[in-house]
């Protein structure tokens, strides 16, 4: 008895056996495969090794936070935004309270912006050491991902510092931070700056010029510019098929204009362009990061959010014992200040792509409407077109270095 | 910066669809058009082959629900000149009734999950979409939960109601 795939819906595969004569197997790849980082489910069918045909499956993990966002104050939504690309929450973080901040016209200081290019470009750090040492796992080196785990344990501990979370970490507030960095927060980032470039270093040696990997990668997955800006591809895989777009310098947030550092791009856009280009921007990561703690000292020490009472909230000792400070406590917290009518589109540059949000705001406590843009979303549709045709094995590298992340694939 | 102002394209955009357009505004220096739904499709062809403008960027689709007005639902196109650094939303409403407007899968593949999303939120009904099925949702969901009568959580519950906050 042999099931066929002889019509496929696109939600859900019909299993019919009227075509005997159909020697294609059909094989669900997914939505819990130990090879797929994720809940992901693709409908294959293979002819031996080789796929002909795909159907992508999404929607596992939908948590409809664009609903619970429209029931939400503004400062509960950053946590929701944790909760999408949970490999770089801070970035997500950021961008919406950019966004936030964008709408009610809030000035950051230059030394909230600096901090904040700080974390970002860690969590972009995180954010690549995932995606390119799991790609190392699927293409058979487990090693060079032990080190690289080691060292986000790192930066996560920088993260926990600031802020006290380390994966969803709800990092900030709108205004700015809502404590300063403390001296064991820089001191750990001094280290981690001291140790980290051996160590990507290393991984490079490990990889980069490895004949096995690549083989295994080289041409794997190659986009052309066209098709990539056809399905609206962004980030790391869209610089890799050589296209320079990046956020961080078409549309300057957080003051990124003042940094000097490039934008790596590739030439074939296939696995091993990608695997490249990601360990190029970590490079230029720390490169933001060193001129970010070299630009601090200069800054006046202590400033951490921006001078907006109406938004921040002020400190307890001062809710309890200032009258004022009580009842901006009391405003904010029970939403009762007004906000502009309009609506705003700020995009940040995510780990893996443009990550937009599209807020239109009505006045009201909560967004009248939220959208997010999410990279791994618009990323992901063209993973089972390209994968027709394709090794088995080469699809599954292939997703590995699109980063797809699962909770903001589905949101 | 942007090497075009949203004035030329705005512009551009009138010499050629005229009278179709509507209440041009730049919220945030973000150039806002609203247009009949017929002409969507027109628009962006246009926006994204004019030699100068050059629109070749899809950044996203979505959809805005607004009861009680005449047309209750706006589907909202973000482009992206990549060549000219600027950007342009572009607005179209569409009466509840009959919610269809042609699809933009002829200009952008990457428009087709946007607009499986939309539809599957609002009851969008791109007309001409290679696969129009919901792709978040499960199947076998009979409403477009997004609308504004679907309410998050139990009905019942008035802790969160409005006029407990002033409002």
């Amino acid at each position: 008895m042999s099931n066929f795939i002889t019509e496929i819906t696109p939600n859900r595969p019909v299993y019919v056996d009227n075509d005997p004569q159909n020697e294609l197997t059909t094989l669900n790849l997914g939505p819990t495969h130990p090879a797929t980082h994720g809940v992901f489910q693709n409908v294959l069918q293979m002819d031996g090794e080789r796929i002909v045909s795909g159907v992508s499956t999404i929607g596992y993990i939908h948590r409809a936070f664009e609903k619970i966002a429209e029931h939400r104050p503004f400062y509960q939504i950053t946590t929701l935004t944790d909760r999408m690309n949970y490999c770089s929450s801070p970035i997500n973080n950021m961008g919406w309270h950019m966004t936030v901040e964008k709408l009610l016209g809030i000035e950051t200081p230059k030394r909230v912006d600096y901090l904040r290019v700080i974390v970002m470009e860690l969590s972009r750090i995180t954010d690549h050491l995932i995606c390119n040492g799991i790609l190392g796992v699927d293409t058979g080196a487990f090693s060079g991902f032990l080190y690289l785990m080691e060292e986000r344990e790192h930066v996560y501990e920088i993260f926990e510092e600031i802020c006290g979370a380390r994966l969803t970490t709800n990092i900030g507030r709108i205004g700015g931070f809502e404590r300063d960095f403390n001296d064991i927060a820089f001191a750990k980032l001094n280290k981690f700056l001291e140790k980290f470039p051996p160590v990507l270093k290393e991984f490079e040696q490990l990889f980069n010029r490895n004949r096995i990997f690549i083989e295994r990668t080289s041409g794997v997955a190659a986009v052309d510019p066209e098709t990539a800006l056809n399905y609206s591809w962004s980030g790391p895989i869209l610089r890799a098929t050589g296209v320079d777009y990046d956020v961080r310098v078409n549309e300057p947030y957080s003051s990124y204009q003042d940094f000097d550092f490039e934008i790596p791009v590739g030439t074939a856009g296939d696995v091993y362009d990608r695997f490249i280009v990601r360990n190029e921007e970590m490079w230029q990561s720390l490169r933001i990061i060193e001129q970010a703690l070299e630009k601090l000292k200069k800054e006046p020490k202590g400033v951490f959010h921006a001078d907006v009472p109406e938004f921040y909230l002020p400190p307890k000792e001062q809710v309890y014992n200032n009258m004022e400070a009580l009842i901006y406590h009391f405003k904010i917290v029970m939403g009762e200040i007004d906000t502009p009518k309009t609506e705003v589109y700020h995009a940040v540059e995510g780990g893996n792509g443009e990550l937009g949000f599209y807020l239109i705001n009505d006045g009201g406590r909560t967004p009248y409407r939220l959208h997010f843009r999410r990279p791994s979303f618009i990323n992901y549709q063209m993973y089972a077109p390209m994968s027709s045709g394709m090794l088995l094995s080469d699809a599954i590298i292939n997703m590995s270095s699109l980063n797809i992340i699962a909770g903001e694939l589905d949101a | 910066m942007a090497k075009i102002t949203n004035q030329q394209v705005l512009d551009k955009l009138s010499a050629k669809f005229g009278d179709k357009l509507s209440a041009p505004t730049e919220p945030f220096n973000f150039l806002t058009v609203d247009m009949e739904a017929a002409i969507v499709n027109e628009a962006l062809a246009f926006l994204k082959n004019d030699a100068e403008l050059r629109f070749n960027y899809l950044t996203d689709i979505t959809a805005v629900h607004y009861p009680g007005l005449e047309k209750e639902l706006c589907v909202v196109y973000h482009l992206h000149s990549l060549y000219n650094n600027i950007r342009i939303r572009i607005k179209a409403y569409v009466p509840l009734a009959n919610p269809a407007i042609a699809t933009a899968t002829n200009l952008w593949e990457g428009a087709n999950w946007m607009e499986r999303e939309t539809y599957d939120y609002f009851g969008i009904q791109f007309v001409g979409h290679p696969n129009l099925v919901r792709i978040l949702n499960v199947d076998d969901m009979t409403v477009f939960p997004m609308r504004r009568e679907y309410q998050l959580e139990d009905p019942n519950r008035v802790d969160k109601k409005d006029f407990f906050f002033g409002r």
